[in-house]
């Protein structure tokens, strides 16, 4: 009986004092959660313009490096198999499939996990309270990630990744990037704010953000494995890298839709509303889009996103 | 004596089970969300403080943005034929003559806008956002007004709520609000890219804002989900984000402009 009344009295003081905050703060994000890639369609769909860092806050060096990039890099052997780091959850295509594990005895949260896609490794969120490793400690492809709750959101904070790339046409991320990453789940939408830090190449934070719908047709989290193969890569003797100043495909944006060259090239000022006006001047706007444009019909890219597979009962 | 103690642990015994049987009891202030007894004024029951100087960042289609995009340049939005007809006969020459040069700064796309944003509590149940580049203030009202809407404005009307991130089941706790939901409608017809894309009077604007603390910054990320039955084909969803500034640094009101 005193364990019973020690029982009712500790349920009692629960329920008065209001629930344990971290029951009240964990929100679950289990679920495949589908890519709205409306924003950004291009560079999240088919693929970015080899030379558009625009709105990149890329410092003089991450711009020679991001120079310097070909895209035949990815087809030569040492790198067909080379995922993305964590910070591609921002700019890939794909969906997540999130999914939380548990203590076996206690069925407290030790991490979330995000699942693998098909070019990325899959992000293990540590929500056991273990430190990050020492900055001496190996780099590793996928990075290291703890998690904590901030009221609803889930926020995780990944160090330790490999050098890598903040979008998909070479844009530099070095192996000191460290990322923050926000997670506001709004009933069936996901709202995934990215803060970028990097030391080497950034001069100031790079914010990313995007949505995902939950739905129930499971996202598969990986392809079929990679296997490394002859993909008509560069000639022999030859190197996939521009040299200085050698990049071809520097003046297409400017060609297509009268960007100027100093605003392609990125730099933090361009991220400003203020940059706009120091355009305002020079800018003529293209007559008409010939490239690229997407529309009903053309290839998908007009929404740049599949619709939603039909989620029964919703 | 015994015998009160043990009444009155009985007692304490079964007030307990009632108690787990009812359910949690949640004892803190609550935000005014439907269902939840008496509304508290929108200011005071607010979970952040959105008040003050913004400036958005535009890390995102860029492009799209940050100068005026060609003609037809549609990628990424998911329209139907009807809409991309419309897209194709746009002339903003005849807008700015039709004192139409205010199409592309709607409620539907003025977030995109490059711009500072000034937040303020215009009333107890107001929230209010004044939008430099266009010119164009935007109003939250946590209250429904009881008078018919007037006529369709760019801004439409913006009805708030301080909403939680999940809703609790049948028997859950509720939540603490943490987001602030603004879903509007009564809007002009508009355009949802500079280059004469259309939205129509039948659109509804569904934005959430939150707000996320970093490194001493504060930041604000909207989610804005446009539905349109009239001209797109599913919705349209994107994001927009703004840095807290100190003070009104770079605020410079310019008027609408239909080509750039």
């Amino acid at each position: 009986m005193d364990i019973l009344k020690r029982t009712s009295l500790t349920l009692t003081l629960i329920l008065v004092a209001g629930p344990l905050p971290h029951a009240f703060a964990e929100v679950d994000l289990s679920g495949s959660w589908q890519a709205r890639n409306q924003q950004d369609a291009m560079q999240r769909g088919p693929g970015p313009y080899p030379v558009d860092y625009t709105g990149l806050p890329l410092n003089q060096e991450g711009r020679a490096n991001a120079l310097s990039f070909s895209q035949s890099t990815l087809s030569t052997i040492e790198h067909q198999c080379a995922y993305y780091q964590p910070t591609y959850v921002l700019f890939g295509p794909q969906g997540l499939r999130i999914w939380t594990e548990t203590d076996a005895v206690n069925g407290t949260t030790v991490a979330i996990k995000i699942g693998a896609a098909n070019d990325r490794a899959p992000i293990t969120i540590w929500m056991d309270g273990r430190p990050h490793p020492s900055k001496n400690a190996p780099h590793l492809i996928g990075g290291f990630t703890t998690g904590s709750w901030e009221g609803d959101v889930l926020v995780f904070y990944t160090t330790h990744m490999k050098s890598g790339y903040i979008r998909r046409n070479g844009a530099p991320a070095s192996d000191e990037t460290a990322l923050t990453g926000y997670l506001s789940r709004h009933g069936d939408i996901l709202t995934m704010l990215g803060i970028i830090e990097d030391p080497i190449y950034l001069s100031e934070p790079l914010l990313i953000t995007r949505t995902f719908q939950l739905v129930t047709r499971a996202i598969r989290p990986l392809d079929t494995p990679c296997i490394r193969g002859y993909e008509g890569g560069p000639s022999e003797g030859s190197v996939a890298q521009y040299l200085p100043g050698q990049n071809p495909f520097i003046g297409e944006l400017t060609n297509l839709y009268h960007i100027p060259r100093e605003a392609v090239l990125g730099g933090a000022e361009t991220m400003y509303p203020d940059y706009r006006k120091k355009l305002k001047s020079d800018f003529v706007r293209p007559d008409k889009c010939t490239l690229n444009c997407g529309g009903p019909g053309r290839g998908g890219l007009g929404a740049a996103v599949a619709a939603p597979a039909a989620a029964p009962g919703r | 004596m015994k015998p009160v103690i043990r009444r009155f642990g009985d007692t304490f015994l079964i007030a307990s089970f009632a108690l787990a049987a009812l359910g949690p009891i949640q004892l803190r202030a609550q935000g005014p969300e439907a269902g939840r007894g008496p509304a508290a004024a929108a200011k005071a029951a607010a979970p952040f403080d959105m008040t003050g100087y913004w400036v958005s960042l535009v890390t995102e289609d860029w492009r799209y943005r940050m100068v005026t995009p060609a003609k037809n340049d549609l990628m990424g939005l998911p329209l139907n034929t009807e809409a991309a007809k419309i897209a194709d006969a746009w002339d903003p020459g005849a807008d700015e003559a039709a004192g139409n040069q205010c199409k592309s700064y709607g409620a539907a796309a003025i977030m995109k806008v490059p711009a500072r944003l000034q937040i303020t509590w215009q009333d107890d149940n107001t929230l209010r956002m004044d939008v430099d580049t266009g010119t164009q203030t935007r109003l939250f009202r946590f209250r429904t007004q009881s008078a018919s809407p007037g006529p369709p404005s760019w801004q439409g009307d913006s009805v708030a709520q301080w909403q939680a991130a999940v809703t609790p089941g049948p028997t859950g706790v509720p939540a603490p609000p943490n987001t602030l939901k603004v879903v509007t409608r009564n809007l002009r017809p508009g355009y949802l890219r500079k280059n004469g894309v259309p939205y129509s009077d039948k659109a509804v604007v569904t934005e959430y804002f939150d707000l996320f603390r970093h490194s001493g910054d504060q930041w604000l990320v909207v989610t804005t989900i446009v539905e349109d039955p009239q001209y797109l084909t599913q919705p349209y969803v994107t994001n927009a984000q703004f840095r807290k500034q100190s003070d009104s640094s770079g605020w410079d009101p310019t008027p609408c402009s239909a080509t750039w």
